[in-house]
């Protein structure tokens, strides 16, 4: 048998094509791999149609987790920033019309809110108005990007609750709200409805609400963008599940909270 | 003979490498969001010279409607930019490689003439360690950016649970045009970084795959020998 050779220590040459080989080759391999993960993650199913919907599969998953992560950091105690009122626009910025009424729905109207035991309450607008008012002046901060200091006035979302003994529900893990006409609905998780700054606004600037921006009664939401302050409340569902929500199910963020 | 100088730690060719795709994408899904409300221009003296971005460069680049998807993909990959910056930074401190890159009171005056060596107006560039002065400003600067983008960042996305970050910012109006204008800052930062490693040639792009550069043990002079016939 022939015996081994000893090794011989590489040379320098040797050394210097052998560690620009294995950088290069890791370097190549792992831009290779980078370049898949992209195109699989560029070209991903759909998800599922379920309460969401229209975002590809796995960033749906990664804005449910990230969602998860932000929820932990949240508290009531964090306030949204509140302006004086000459700070308030005079002329409201009007973006959408999704689920606005024709003025026969606003005068027959009554909130309907619905427990989960199936039980239903009809609630008129003086009933609301006769809670204590609150006002807020905040910056308005819409989905696409513009922000508006605007002033509203109505009932805390969390008064509300209270009065009409619905403290059970508001144990519940979301609030579901719609238009009378179903077209336009969000849903809402329960800390950020009882949010000290959450109200179910029947005024703007003062006077009661015109008809683009929700008449008769609205939500305004402060910890949340924009698509999630529905005009014209019509109906109000309380549920452990996520309750139907308009921009989740086009690719939105289901939490977009703020 | 030649022999092999160890020059950039697998740390920082790695997080240098996984942070190009990274702030790619960051940009491209910033630019799919900026697009639904694309209220800023470049003017000077009420005139307007520039509206970020002009329509033929969205359609171009197939920007337009799609501001879900752009949010989804900023919303992911936000991390993937925290932790690989965090990382960076945290091998940077405790390596000591800090020192080879933070800026010192001479840097400042030190980069003017490294500026005027590049631009072949000045002969002599100053003496330097591994980087220049001019690039210890620049890389210093660019992870400013990168935390500066990081917390504008915050500023914008939780305005109510970070509302301390977002005062910091001058407000949320204030902190989304910073947001901006630290990702054009990239955007140039990334023109002039390339010129750079161009001009510096192939054997210096190298060692930031590799991590060493080859070199000849023998030192150069800095005195030539004064030969017989100049005296």
């Amino acid at each position: 048998m022939k015996s081994k050779k000893p090794k011989k220590p590489l040379t320098i040459e040797q050394k210097i094509n052998r560690r620009t080989f294995i950088s290069f080759g890791t370097f190549a391999v792992l831009s290779a791999a980078a370049y898949k993960g992209w195109g699989w993650l560029k070209n991903s199913p759909k998800e599922v149609r379920t309460v969401t919907a229209g975002a590809k599969a796995p960033l749906r998953r990664a804005l449910n987790q990230t969602e998860l992560a932000f929820r932990r950091l949240y508290s009531n105690n964090n306030l949204v920033k509140t302006y004086p009122k000459d700070r308030a626009a005079k002329t409201v910025r009007y973006n959408s019309a999704i689920g606005l009424q024709p003025k026969s729905n606003v005068e027959n109207w009554k909130l309907e809110v619905k427990k989960q035991s199936g039980e239903v309450m009809n609630i008129t607008l003086d009933q609301i108005k006769s809670l204590p008012k609150t006002d807020l002046i905040f910056d308005f901060k819409c989905v696409e990007g513009w922000d508006q200091i605007s002033h509203w006035g109505g009932v805390k979302f969390s008064d509300f609750i209270e009065h009409f003994n619905l403290g059970d529900q508001a144990n519940l893990d979301y609030v579901g709200m719609a238009t009378p006409d179903k077209k336009y609905y969000v849903g809402i998780d329960m800390p950020s409805a009882m949010h000290p700054q959450t109200l179910l606004a029947y005024e703007m600037n003062d006077q009661p609400l015109i008809p683009k921006h929700g008449e008769p009664l609205r939500l305004i939401i402060p910890v949340k963008y924009g698509i999630k302050n529905l005009k014209c409340i019509g109906s109000m569902v309380f549920s452990n599940q996520r309750p139907p929500d308009y921009w989740a199910e086009i690719g939105y963020d289901y939490y977009s909270g703020l | 003979m030649k022999i092999i100088k160890e020059k950039h730690s697998l740390a920082m060719r790695w997080t240098h490498w996984v942070n190009f795709p990274i702030l790619t994408i960051m940009i491209w899904s910033g630019m799919l969001i900026y697009w639904a409300n694309d209220t800023y221009t470049f003017g000077l003296f009420g005139h307007t010279f520039f509206r970020f971005f002009p329509d033929w460069f969205n359609i171009a680049l197939n920007i337009p409607k799609r501001l879900s998807e752009g949010m989804a993909f900023h919303f992911l990959f936000m991390w993937f930019f925290t932790i690989n910056g965090v990382v960076y930074i945290l091998y940077t401190l405790f390596s000591g490689e800090w020192r080879e890159l933070a800026p010192n009171w001479n840097s400042f005056k030190e980069a003017w003439q490294v500026l005027l060596h590049d631009l072949h107006v000045r002969k002599m560039a100053p003496p330097q360690k591994k980087y220049n002065a001019a690039q210890r400003i620049a890389y210093t600067a660019i992870i400013i950016m990168g935390f500066g983008s990081l917390i504008t960042g915050l500023a914008i996305y939780k305005p109510v649970q970070f509302n301390t970050l977002t005062w910091l910012c001058g407000g949320y109006h204030a902190a989304r045009i910073e947001h901006f204008v630290l990702t054009i800052g990239y955007v140039f930062f990334f023109i002039i970084h390339v010129v750079q490693v161009v001009l510096a040639g192939w054997r210096n792009f190298q060692s930031v795959i590799t991590g060493f550069e080859v070199t000849d043990d023998q030192p150069n002079r800095i005195i030539k020998p004064i030969s017989s016939d100049e005296k």
